[in-house]
């Protein structure tokens, strides 16, 4: 039978996917898998002055725990994003704010944003059969998504 | 390098192009009529390949053979090249060696038509896979995909798209049966994607995904909004039976209208 690649399956993928609209270049994955365990509840949503500003994190009920990102400024503007956890399985992000020179007329496309938040759920769970990309070369074909995906389903 | 015969089909990987090619297929197919595909990509690497000497691609650059005594195939794709030249206002141009490690020779024009031999390549294993009988099938060469019919009865293709800041996670899904999907992107290679008509290197994006009905076109179109940088999106929205998605330097991904990506009800 077919099943998910571990590879996707893990909640670090997401959340270094969330890494990446923090700053740029790339924040370290490490900030970021600060931020989600903490329960700390910040009534206050987070300032949008300051790129250090400490992560807001609210508890709501049946476990699921809503934790705003710092705001990052980069040179397009700020970003910042809301992330929705279910113990320990991000359940929805969502971008709070959005750099704003960027948008595009409705005609040519139909999203214009930091990287989807539904694609960051599609990579946990997402059932894929194969991976486009970049061309990997023969040697980084096995640390690649492809070559993942082949040992899984060998 | 791998061949796994399944229940409900077959899967074959091989290194080949400098990179991996891999056929999943959900049919019961021979073995033969993969080792006939599989040969069928060494003959594309001994007529193409800009690093070896001895490619029909290497000889022609020398002046060694002429171009009315080149194989069939040399003249179709370096007439399908100059269409795509003219298509993209010369962003795709095979003439300018896209990659710098094809370096020109004094004296002879360079030719690196590799932005698009791989898709091209790939219609004719399909077509290949198509006319011994096989109906569902997939096939990936470093990252250009073609599908064919389904993975399984009642179940589209689903093809994630690459994080280009993440190696471990996708960017996008894409969903569908009979596809062509192609990835140009600085990520893995690093910067190699110049500028045809400044020579500089490509900005502004760090991948782009087309998807079409012609994966060697969809290959050449990749490379080229990639080029295009900010302006790639709007171009490739104007091309007829064209879709894409573009993620930028600054992790904005930007979509056409009718890009066809899963939409996942959380």
């Amino acid at each position: 039978m077919r099943r998910a690649i571990p590879v996707l399956a893990a909640t670090g993928g997401a959340l270094a996917l969330l890494a990446n609209f923090h700053t740029r270049p790339a924040a370290p994955v490490a900030s970021v898998a600060a931020v989600a365990p903490t329960t700390t509840t910040a009534p206050e949503p987070t300032s949008r002055s300051s790129a250090s500003s400490a992560p807001s994190t609210t508890t709501t009920p049946s476990d699921t725990k809503v934790v705003d990102g710092p705001v990052a400024s980069n040179d397009y503007g700020d970003v910042q994003v809301r992330v929705t956890l279910r113990g320990h399985q991000i359940i929805d992000v969502q971008a709070l704010q959005l750099p704003h020179d960027r948008s595009r007329s409705a005609s040519i496309s139909n999203f214009s944003g930091p990287i989807l938040r539904r694609e960051a759920l599609q990579a946990q769970s997402a059932q894929i059969d194969l991976v486009s990309g970049a061309t990997y070369t023969s040697e980084s074909y096995a640390e690649s998504l492809q070559g993942a995906l082949d040992k899984a389903n060998r | 390098m791998t061949h796994d015969r399944r229940a409900s089909g077959t899967r074959r990987a091989e290194e080949q192009w400098g990179t991996v090619i891999g056929v999943d297929v959900r049919d019961p197919v021979a073995r033969e009529v993969l080792d006939e595909v599989y040969a069928w990509f060494a003959r594309v690497d001994d007529l193409f390949s800009t690093w070896r000497d001895d490619s029909q691609i290497s000889r022609l650059a020398r002046r060694e053979i002429d171009l009315r005594d080149a194989p069939e195939e040399i003249r179709e794709v370096l007439e399908r090249c100059d269409e795509l030249t003219s298509e993209s206002h010369g962003a795709f141009d095979i003439a300018f060696a896209a990659d710098p490690r094809v370096a020109p020779r004094p004296g002879f024009g360079p030719i690196d038509p590799s932005g698009f031999i791989k898709g091209w390549a790939l219609e004719r294993a399909a077509a290949m896979l198509g006319a011994a009988g096989v109906a569902n099938f997939a096939i990936n060469a470093g990252g250009d995909v073609l599908t064919r019919g389904q993975p399984e009865p009642g179940r589209r293709w689903q093809i994630g798209v690459q994080h280009p800041f993440d190696r471990a996670a996708v960017a996008a899904v894409v969903v569908g049966t009979d596809l062509a999907v192609a990835t140009s992107g600085r990520y893995e290679r690093g910067d190699h994607i110049v500028d045809p008509r400044t020579g500089q290197p490509a900005r502004d994006l760090a991948s782009v995904t087309v998807v079409g009905d012609d994966l060697g076109r969809a290959d050449a179109y990749a490379t080229a909004a990639l080029v295009l940088g900010d302006e790639g999106i709007d171009w490739l929205a104007s091309r007829p039976g064209i879709e894409a998605m573009t993620i930028a330097d600054d992790h904005t991904a930007t979509f056409t209208s009718g890009f066809p990506r899963e939409e996942h009800a959380a």
